[in-house]
């Protein structure tokens, strides 16, 4: 398999996104040990982001990598006006592979066009955080054994949450049921139910009210942040910040493989009484970072033989 | 008795004849192909009476001819629309339109987000569906119906 760069979770088939997390799962049993000795990577964040910026530096250095990084935006020379374009040729000398996050929906496509390095997109505005969504389905792997047939409810803010939009293209391809639950203004995008439908794919639009009486057939609770930052009305973000919570008291009827999933930071839809229960699942996903970045820069980089 | 025909535009020797353009959309057209721009002579006709259509507009394009492909990004607005080819005043072959899978520099992409309205970079969208016409930025990955479609 040739894969260039990894920009949008749509440009990923079934067979590239089996072949991924294999690679993660073998670098994280150790069976297999890539080494990026000699090379370079350089992030790029053009918006704050800790998690995913801290796990892609030590997914590199882990496998004997170097890393570059831009300190602060304003010391850039983007701050002097310097078009994406030139920015994205020029770091493409010095480095093997970019790491990109941007404001702007598009740019890790425009970065990825603008030089011959592999570009990784690590997340472009409200588009797509691809390597969340890998992270994603192999937390989901290691909790089941399985990525197939399994009954996986995606809530919170399911209109302006770019990861739940890429899980729920990507888990498309494992023949899973969906089970939507969101406020009535947060619901999925018409565009993905059409495509989910058209593709054949079980799913099902809840209110939150209605959520309990699923509860006792899911294997997935997969749980989001309602994303203040990407509301334009914030007096419509008031209204539905605390809609959604999920305490141990509404997992009482779960079953034991019942794992929530949420890909942080978490502010009030998950109780911090949950984290002590057997279902709580968060943390070890947050870790699955590591095993997938270290993945993807081996493939890109080629070395996976 | 032979049937006396009046050109209301006058004809063309060589080139290509746009025909069946819905009425109002020829300045479109014409700003889609580039033509304003071309050193060919443009000839514009607007509100023809159409037996099947009411009314249509007409672009004659002297001294080249539209080569297959090349004008199927106006089937956005023309899905009717059809290319006669002309040589020595006779229509030597006639083409439809069809809509395009890719789509350059035309459509301005709707999500003001979009890095292609902050960056000087011709703007492409992937066409997904065509009835009812959809298209998808290749960059911001915004979906868009054809009523959001506004051109550059």
């Amino acid at each position: 398999m040739k894969l260039k760069d990894i920009i949008s979770i749509n440009d990923l088939n079934k067979k590239d996104v089996l072949f991924i997390l294999d690679i993660a799962e073998k670098i994280e049993a150790k069976r297999i040990k890539p080494n990026l000795g000699g090379q370079v990577l350089a992030t790029l964040f053009y918006e704050p982001s800790t998690r995913t910026r801290f796990s892609f530096e030590t997914a590199m250095k882990r496998l004997g990598g170097e890393v570059i990084s831009m300190a602060d935006i304003k010391s850039t020379s983007a701050a002097k006006g310097e078009s994406l374009r030139d920015t994205i040729k020029v770091i493409g000398k010095y480095a093997d592979i970019i790491v990109i996050r941007h404001p702007l929906e598009g740019s890790a496509r425009l970065a990825a066009e603008s030089t011959d390095k592999p570009v990784i997109n690590a997340g472009d505005g409200a588009n797509q955080h691809p390597t969340q969504t890998l992270l994603d389905l192999y937390a989901i792997r290691n909790s089941q054994n399985t990525l197939d047939k399994l009954k996986v409810a995606l809530c919170g803010d399911l209109k302006y949450g770019r990861t739940v939009h890429s899980l729920a293209y990507a888990l498309s391809f494992f023949d899973c049921e969906l089970f939507f639950i969101s406020p009535q203004s947060l619901t999925m995008p018409k565009y993905i139910l059409e495509d989910l439908k058209n593709k054949k794919i079980k799913f099902q639009e809840l209110k939150i009210e209605d959520s309990n009486n699923i509860m006792g057939k899911l294997d997935i609770l997969y749980a989001t942040r309602i994303q203040k930052e990407r509301f334009p009305d914030l007096a419509e973000y008031e209204k539905v910040k605390d809609a959604y919570v999920i305490t141990p008291k509404l997992l009482k009827k779960a079953k034991r493989n019942l794992r929530i999933l949420h890909p942080l930071p978490r502010v009030k839809e998950i109780t911090t009484d949950v984290d002590s229960t057997p279902y709580a699942f968060y943390f070890e996903q947050v870790g699955f970072g590591i095993p997938i970045r270290q993945a993807l820069l081996s493939i890109l980089l080629d070395k996976i033989k | 008795m032979a049937k006396k025909i009046t050109l209301k535009v006058s004809a063309i020797k060589q080139g290509t004849v746009i025909d069946h353009i819905p009425s109002g959309q020829a300045f479109k057209i014409v700003k889609i192909l580039n033509l304003e721009n071309g050193k060919e002579f443009i000839m514009i006709g607007m509100n023809f009476g159409s037996k099947k259509y009411g009314r249509k507009d007409i672009v004659k394009i002297e001294n080249r001819e539209l080569k297959s492909g090349e004008a199927d990004a106006i089937s956005l607005i023309a899905p009717i629309a059809t290319l006669n080819i002309i040589r020595n005043f006779k229509v030597v072959k006639k083409t439809k339109v069809e809509v395009p899978k890719l789509i350059k520099r035309i459509i301005r992409c709707s999500n003001p987000n979009c890095i292609t309205r902050h960056e000087d970079v011709q703007t492409k969208f992937h066409v997904i569906s065509t009835k009812p016409l959809t298209i998808k930025c290749h960059y911001c990955e915004r979906i868009t119906p054809l009523e959001e479609i506004t051109f550059l």
